[in-house]
């Protein structure tokens, strides 16, 4: 280097000037000090925890989990008494966080495609109060909306006691208060046949599907899939159901003085948290699915019309293949948001993962470590999980380019 | 001039006024039939709309305002006055509602803090405010400014304690403090994550990942929980400094989201052109690419920022009271008894109000940004 020895030539540096001032060098430099930096922040978070814990006389241990739990859960999909375990507690939780997440998505999405159909509807009136419905939901915060409901649920719907006809579907039903009371189904011997009977059924329209697919390709004759498969499903259980002497009875609630007695119940809380959180998230994805349909270009269904497509064929088999591949990204963190929002079920006492592990638990066992890592690794599992599905799904119905 | 001379006069050629158009292809009539009643379907739609609507305003409007009782003593004081809704108690709670616990020979700093945040945003959301330049140095200063009028403890003002903050009050302090922290912090993030140096990178996406992956509830419970066990034994760190510092973070992340959109969407040559300018990595960021990158991105950064203002409300179950939870506790006042959709429709009103007037504001930005790439 300093054989180069012309006036104005670069300036001489020492040679740990010259390692900063090369860029992989200053790279490799930068990374070694944030690794120091980041392991240097850890042990001084880690030392202080364990310093803490110790002067708590705490340990940290995961041992708490078999334990007695001694609380009680108003809704458990499994077995569960207040003498189960905390893990059994955290599993009852977190089976609540994803049936009310299941449940969520499934309406938010009917109801988020009918809304964004009716957006761009045409008709001036419902355009208009589908969009004013649409920006007054979505510009209050869900937890308003979540109490909100719940308070309507309580408030607004009559007692068990005394209960008005309108509340009373035929002696089969009952909204209350306390819950909405539905018949229960009973399963006798037999009623197996009935789920062999309808995975047949769904295994066979799956089949016929492809056949159908096959022999338009092949002839250019279209079957009638959707009618042959819908009567499949529905007619192939039924006609096990009457073949094995109706097998399924039903639990019907019983009026008593002050209550009702038996059957299945939806809580009031599971049926606010589930229609506040999908008419929220229902708001956003009406949006998605507008912006997903208005981008596909005119000339798209004019061309399909050129080919004497029918407007429903066009929708069928043209714009809405098309429009999923802007609707599907989008759509997938409105269904991580909804699984995220359902943890604001703490604020009216539905017992999810929050409620039961990550707040009574917590509160008896005093583990406040233990319990929060366990519920912030399930979200993340499950966000994790929902992304991965909705991934192989976009990478499914994507621009196949040649 | 009667009808029959109209008929006989002639014109000369393209002298002759213009003719109304037919009834049915402009006008009101014109609009009726192509916006209610272009077919049959169309009218069916039209009918049964404006049939739900008949059904259901009126006596929703009768209910908010017609039959309701806007001064009154107590919950049956209203039921004796009106079958409406009962705004009394609204009307009663509103200052508690605006400054919850905050001294009350103090509110006028609150009030001030208000006034000069108006002030401050004016000349950051207005690019034509005169002085522009002066606006945004001040603009800058208010967080600080903010900070000494609300907590006090020096220059002359009486100390209050965090735990006096509440109502609109908070959802403010915490909604402002969010967005002003998370932004610089949400690039920062967003930059790391696009960077050539693999640790910075991997440590970026596993910041970002892990705040999007868990709901904002969940780092509240840590922050009142969990977070004191990583201090050193002994430090005592105020909660709602604590819940600050996670709504910040959680922001900041999803910021980094919408702002690695927008980085992505430059196209490559920028990059090149800057580096071939010979500008370091700081300069050719903060003069070629952020400029172009935050632009793009300005509806996703409106929208997080709608997201976290809603999000303030969640603070209310770990026991800080903003205005919804002060909401949410009043109704176990035993005078005013069962008037949940009062209170609750009152907050939702007030955050409506925000929300859709910050949504507005960057439909407009967009609009005003989207003029140099009009096709």
């Amino acid at each position: 280097m300093s054989s180069i020895d012309m006036a104005g030539g670069p300036p001489e540096r020492n040679p740990i000037a010259r390692l900063w001032y090369d860029k992989e060098t200053r790279s490799i430099i930068m990374q070694i000090l944030t690794i120091v930096l980041l392991l240097t922040f850890f042990g001084v978070i880690i030392n202080n925890a364990v310093e803490n814990l110790r002067l708590l006389g705490k340990t940290f241990s995961f041992s708490f989990l078999w334990t007695e739990a001694s609380y009680d859960i108003n809704q458990h999909l499994i077995e569960y008494t207040s003498t189960s375990t905390h893990l059994r507690a955290a599993t009852v939780g977190i089976l609540n966080t994803l049936l009310v997440a299941v449940c969520g998505i499934i309406l938010a999405t009917i109801l988020g495609f009918i809304m964004g159909v009716m957006r761009l509807s045409p008709n001036w009136l419902i355009n208009k109060l589908v969009y004013c419905v649409i920006e007054f939901v979505r510009n209050v915060p869900v937890l308003l909306h979540i109490l909100l409901v719940h308070g309507l649920v309580v408030h607004a719907l009559p007692q068990p006691r005394g209960l008005p006809d309108w509340a009373n579907f035929g002696d089969l039903a009952f909204l209350t208060n306390r819950g909405l009371f539905m018949p229960s189904p009973i399963f006798e011997g037999g009623s197996s046949a009935i789920l062999i009977a309808f995975i047949a059924a769904v295994g066979f329209s799956w089949w016929f599907k492809r056949h159908a697919k096959k022999i338009q390709d092949d002839t250019g004759r279209v079957l009638p899939v959707f009618w042959v498969s819908v009567g499949a499903i529905i007619g192939l259980p039924l006609v096990a159901y009457l073949v094995t002497g109706m097998p399924i009875g039903w639990e019907v609630p019983q009026q008593s003085t002050f209550n009702l007695r038996g059957g299945m119940v939806i809580r009031p809380e599971f049926m606010a948290l589930w229609l506040a959180l999908s008419v929220y998230t229902a708001c956003f994805i009406a949006e998605i699915v507008r912006a997903g349909i208005l981008a596909v270009s005119k000339g798209q269904w004019e061309a399909s019309q050129a080919l004497g497509a029918s407007r429903g064929l066009t929708l069928k088999n043209v714009v809405i293949p098309q429009a999923l591949r802007v609707i599907v990204p989008p759509l997938t963190s409105q269904y991580l948001n909804i699984t995220k929002n359902s943890s604001l079920a703490i604020a009216i006492g539905y017992m999810d993962v929050v409620a039961t592990i990550g707040g009574i638990s917590l509160m008896q066992t005093g583990k406040e470590m233990e319990t929060m890592i366990i519920v912030l690794m399930f979200y993340l599992i499950v966000s994790l999980l929902i992304s991965a599905v909705m991934n192989w799904f976009n990478q499914r119905i994507k621009l196949v380019e040649r | 001039m009667s009808s029959q001379d109209q008929a006989v006069q002639s014109y000369a050629p393209g002298e002759h006024p213009d003719l109304p158009a037919p009834m049915l292809t402009s006008g009101p009539l014109f609009w009726i039939k192509e916006n209610l009643a272009s077919s049959w379907l169309n009218i069916t739609l039209t009918v049964i709309t404006a049939l739900f609507l008949f059904v259901v305003i009126p006596p929703l409007l009768n209910w908010a305002f017609l039959d309701a009782v806007y001064v009154a003593a107590d919950r049956n004081e209203c039921r004796e006055l009106g079958s409406g809704a009962c705004w009394a108690f609204v009307s009663e709670r509103f200052t508690f509602f605006v400054y919850a616990f905050y001294p009350s020979g103090e509110r006028w700093r609150v009030d001030l803090a208000f006034i000069m945040l108006i002030l401050a945003l004016v000349p950051l959301l207005y690019d034509k405010t005169p002085y522009r330049g002066y606006g945004l140095i001040y603009a800058c200063l208010y967080p600080f400014i903010a900070y000494w009028l609300l907590l006090g403890g020096f220059f002359g003002l009486e100390e209050v304690e965090t735990h006096a903050f509440g109502g609109i009050m908070l959802n403010m302090v915490i909604g402002i403090t969010g967005i002003a922290c998370s932004l610089p912090l949400g690039i920062l993030l967003a930059l790391g994550r696009q960077s050539e140096m693999p640790v910075v990178r991997m440590l970026c996406v596993v910041f970002i990942e892990f705040f999007r992956g868990v709901p904002l509830i969940t780092i509240l419970f840590v922050a009142s929980t969990m977070l004191s066990y990583f201090l050193p034994p002994g430090s005592e760190f105020d909660l709602l400094l604590r819940v600050l510092i996670m709504v910040t973070l959680f922001s900041a992340a999803y910021l980094a989201e919408v702002i690695r959109g927008g980085l992505q969407a430059i196209p490559k040559g920028q990059f090149e052109a800057s580096d071939s300018m010979g500008l370091k990595y700081w300069q050719s960021m903060r003069l070629i690419v952020l400029p172009q990158a935050l632009k793009i991105s300005i509806p996703g950064i409106v929208n997080s920022f709608i997201g976290l203002f809603k999000d303030t409300t969640l603070v209310l179950i770990i026991g800080l009271l903003d205005l919804l939870g002060l909401g949410k506790s009043a109704l176990a006042d035993a005078k005013w008894t069962g008037l949940s959709n009062e209170i609750y429709l009152s907050v939702a009103v007030f955050f409506f109000i925000c929300c859709f007037s910050m949504s507005r504001y960057s439909l407009y930005l967009e609009r005003k940004l989207e003029t140099g790439h009009e096709r």
